[in-house]
């Protein structure tokens, strides 16, 4: 079939967009104002993700003395981290552009 | 069905599971299904003076519905292995959806 001869490079479906970023630095914003940034190196269709050498950024808004908002945020580092799906929010996948 | 296999070749092995809310567990990782409802052994929990309630805990079943990371021992994951598996699921699913 043509369809399954140039499967690898075409994009029919959302996460073929996905594909395209394996082994890639991705950049995914979860829920709890939580990011991440690492390598892809795995996806389902739920969206769990196994990502490497992953930055974790959360933000956590708190008050200081004036009762003015302040962000602060906390950094963390994993060297191979699995991320339930159910917590993805949205993957932002850099360097194709088709 | 990816992650459910990834999960069994991680079995004996030593993670850590992060909850949504927050707790932070490591033990070992003793079975897991399809939901990746997890069984950790010994486990240790991160944090203790803030969750002196599982101090005496010592096996647990974790619901996978309330996981948000694993963190995994990255010397026990081969990430050429995993990449060509998730382009093998990706196909299938493909397959299955046209």
């Amino acid at each position: 079939m043509a369809d399954n001869e140039d499967a690898g490079a075409t994009v029919a479906e959302p996460l073929d967009l996905v594909r395209l970023s394996l082994d890639e630095i991705v950049f995914v914003k979860l829920r709890g104002d939580r990011e991440l940034k690492g390598r892809l190196h795995a996806y389902d269709s739920h969206c769990n993700l196994v990502l490497g050498d992953v930055e974790e950024t959360i933000y956590v808004v708190e008050e200081d003395e004036n009762e003015e908002e302040i962000t602060r945020t906390i950094k963390k580092q994993e060297e191979m981290l699995f991320v339930r799906g159910e917590s993805a929010l949205t993957t932002i996948c850099n360097g194709h552009r088709r | 069905m990816l992650f459910f296999s990834f999960f069994k070749t991680l079995t004996n092995q030593t993670v850590t599971i992060e909850l949504k809310n927050d707790i932070r567990i490591r033990g070992i990782l003793k079975s897991v299904d399809q939901y990746l409802n997890i069984k950790l052994d010994d486990i240790e929990v991160l944090d203790l003076d803030k969750y002196p309630h599982l101090s005496s805990v010592k096996n647990m079943f974790i619901r996978g519905s309330v996981v948000r990371y694993v963190i995994l021992p990255r010397s026990e994951v081969d990430v050429g292995l995993l990449e060509d598996a998730t382009r093998r699921e990706a196909a299938n699913q493909a397959g299955k959806a046209r």
